[in-house]
């Protein structure tokens, strides 16, 4: 495509090449997909912003790498199209859409020094030495490297061996986004958060659009202004991890989010509140919903212990009390439905077959029809 | 069935793999066995299970020794990392074989009762190969369940599933661990997950046996450094401090009106949980000001990173929070809520627990 040269007058220039990515697609892996479960990516639509920072989240199986490889052109979408700014790029290779990967397991030369690794993404493309050196040196300083820069990359650690690929991935400047897969498989618990930060800094510092695919909600939610929460091939919700946290728009991110996730009650909604069993939670001022029934769901951090009648409250019989160190983990029961409920240490003592009343209607409830959020 | 190892140890070679330890789990309930990779859980759980021999020691069965005798009489069910199954059986004959062995008459019965116990029913018919991880770990379990052996030794069964996975069947398998009819031996690297599973909690740390004692009692008085070490996700706020006539100094932060024993040595350790670190102020607190590093977000909990006069430390704080890399931030702590190491990092002092402060 002979891009490499025009990229790089960008490049000398100081300008970032980035690119607003537009989704209008799906994908299914057999001709002629006629339900759902044929497709590997239901149809969807997406845009991600210039320089922004993007988590696709989901357990094994969602889609989500699909998704990614769609993004970067490794795999054409069985329909639909792909845009880089406005101009489509469905059909176009990895090197020509100009984007950056990164995998789960280190991809670098063992014959190598860390610097010529670092450097080799831009000695393919003709950069002259001098800028070289200089981004090189950057790169490795944002990662903490600089002291190995001469180092032969064969002895290196795993873990150091995968900040190569890092830093493999982001030193080019104008790529249109970095596309990360699973990026910390290998590195060891203990470090995670280190290059968890070193990624967000890197985010901060080089506004390159990012977008990071994990089954791992702490990296998700740590690392991204929106993540992307995929199941079966569907993309259920896109917001901010607050937004997920609050408002899960899909019984799935109640779930999938949070640990343990959130709470839900079989409920029938009428006229004076919500009728869970034979007893009726009145509504709060300004809450209400069309008669019908509804799944009311609230998150075992909003759940609290109440006075006896208190509104919104249900009379629950305790399961099981779990010290779980930093606070107590309560599972009750009403009417045959569970609800966990996350406690102060400090909270009164309670044995399993105690009746709790436990606050369930709230202002963080929401409310859920055929699993989608309806108020 | 009562488990008794008696001075056991384990030397390979020149490597000493178990250091001389006694044990003795609660008969009838379950024990962790919490430890990093390479602390000694699974060289332990095989000589629990008949697999290997101790180099000394005694392991008993109800009061009787059994160092020599070989697994297959030691009626131990064992449940592995990996799914273990025979790929050629259906589910269904999976969980029948034990059951089989075992004399059963009524294997189809018994062969539901479990599988609907685990939810698998509907797959009785299937071969292990067209089932997902989660649902070939719960055959694995079946069928170790069906022996209905009075030990069974669980070597990190969870870790190869998915986080919510592990969380839906580490409920049930703590519900079916209560019903008290084996003593259970359970594996595992994650502090949160011996919490979750309550019993007792061996602490193992380079082949040492460090602590044993009921769950909740071992996390919240750990007898060492290395225990509170083992012990703790997100690791313990560790901070130099010195003694000094009116509590407790931490090298370059606030001192800690707390009231050491007279044995107390000068140089310590002070020990805070995360969750301990808070960004509200409550009467009586110490402040820690420091620049935030990164908040991390698991969704229940944002974890906070903060660089502080005394050191790098984590905040735990419930919910979702945000906080700019490099934002000022203030740490508030309870002096009560702190733990104090002597120089040889054995515990002084301990936060008291119950009823509010």
């Amino acid at each position: 495509m002979g891009r490499g040269c025009c990229c790089w007058r960008r490049f000398g220039a100081g300008g970032a090449d980035m690119a607003r990515i537009e989704l209008d697609l799906a994908h299914a892996y057999a001709p002629n997909p006629k339900q759902d479960s044929d497709y590997a990516l239901l149809p969807l639509k997406m845009t991600f912003e210039d320089g922004g920072a993007y988590a696709l989240l989901g357990p094994s199986g969602c889609g989500k790498t699909t998704l990614l490889n769609i993004m970067s052109g490794l795999l054409m979408p069985s329909q639909g199209s792909v845009k880089f700014d406005g101009v489509d790029v469905t059909q176009a290779s990895p090197q020509a859409r100009n984007v950056a990967q990164v995998f789960q397991f280190p991809v670098i030369y063992d014959t190598m020094t860390v610097a010529e690794n670092l450097g080799f993404p831009l000695r393919n493309r003709q950069v002259p030495k001098a800028q070289i050196h200089q981004r090189v040196g950057e790169i490795a300083e944002m990662l903490e490297m600089s002291g190995q820069l001469n180092q032969l990359a064969a002895n290196l650690s795993a873990d150091q061996k995968q900040k190569i690929s890092l830093g493999r991935g982001l030193v080019r400047p104008d790529v249109s986004a970095v596309l990360f897969d699973e990026p910390l498989t290998v590195i060891d618990p203990l470090l995670k958060w280190q290059l968890r930060r070193k990624i967000k800094q890197i985010h901060h510092e080089l506004k390159l659009t990012m977008i990071y695919v994990t089954h791992d909600q702490v990296e998700a939610l740590t690392f991204a202004e929106q993540v992307v929460v995929m199941t079966r091939g569907r993309a259920v919700q896109v917001g901010t991890a607050a937004e997920l946290f609050e408002r899960p728009r899909h019984t799935f991110v109640g779930n999938f989010i949070g640990s343990p996730g959130m709470n839900f009650l079989n409920g029938v909604a009428c006229a004076g509140g919500l009728r869970v069993a034979d007893t009726v939670l009145p509504w709060l001022p300004g809450q209400s919903l069309p008669p019908g029934a509804v799944k009311l769901g609230v998150r075992p951090e909003y759940v609290t212990l109440v006075a006896a009648q208190t509104p919104g409250a249900l009379p629950m019989q305790v399961a099981q009390v779990q010290d779980v160190g930093t606070h107590v983990m309560l599972t009750a029961r009403f009417a045959g439905q569970t609800v966990k409920a996350r406690l102060s240490s400090d909270a009164a003592r309670m044995a399993q077959g105690d009746t709790v009343w436990l606050q369930v209607l709230g202002e963080h409830s929401c409310f859920y029809q055929n699993e989608e959020i309806v108020a | 069935m009562h488990l008794t190892l008696e001075g056991i140890d384990k030397v390979v070679g020149s490597q000493t793999w178990l250091y001389p330890m006694r044990l003795q789990p609660c008969s009838g309930a379950v024990t962790v066995l919490l430890g990093a990779t390479q602390a000694g859980k699974t060289s332990l759980m095989r000589i629990m299970a008949g697999l290997d021999v101790p180099s000394h020691g005694e392991v008993q069965v109800n009061g009787h020794s059994v160092v020599g005798v070989p697994v297959r009489k030691r009626n131990v069910a064992m449940v592995y990392q990996q799914f273990i199954n025979y790929p050629s059986f259906t589910v269904r004959e999976n969980i029948a074989s034990p059951l089989k062995l075992g004399g059963e008459k009524n294997v189809a019965q018994r062969v539901n009762a479990l599988a609907e116990k685990l939810h698998i029913e509907m797959f009785l018919d299937r071969y292990p190969a067209e089932l997902s991880g989660g649902q070939q770990q719960r055959v694995a379990l079946a069928r170790a369940l069906a022996k209905g052996a009075p030990l069974m030794l669980l070597d990190e069964p969870l870790v190869n599933l998915d986080y919510k996975l592990r969380e839906e069947l580490r409920d049930e398998l703590s519900a079916l661990f209560a019903e008290g009819n084996s003593t259970v031996i359970y594996a595992t690297t994650e502090p949160g997950e011996a919490l979750l599973l309550g019993g007792y909690t061996a602490v193992l740390d380079q082949g040492e046996l460090l602590q044993y004692g009921p769950t909740a009692e071992v996390f919240h008085k750990p007898q060492s450094l290395r225990v509170a070490r083992a012990f703790s996700d997100p690791p313990m706020n560790l901070l130099a401090a010195v003694a000094v006539a009116s509590g407790v100094q931490l090298e370059g932060g606030p001192l800690l009106a707390v009231h050491l024993p007279e044995s107390a040595s000068r140089k310590l350790t002070v020990g805070v949980r995360a969750s301990a670190l808070r960004v509200t102020a409550q009467e009586g607190d110490v402040v820690l000001p420091g620049k935030v590093e990164l908040a991390e977000i698991s969704g229940s909990d944002t974890f906070v990173h903060v660089a502080t006069l005394v050191g790098e430390v984590v905040a735990q704080l419930t919910g979702v929070h945000y906080f700019e890399l490099g934002a000022q931030v203030t740490l508030y702590l309870n002096p009560a809520q702190a733990y104090v190491f002597d120089g040889q990092g054995l515990l002084l002092l301990a936060p008291v627990r119950g009823g509010g402060r």
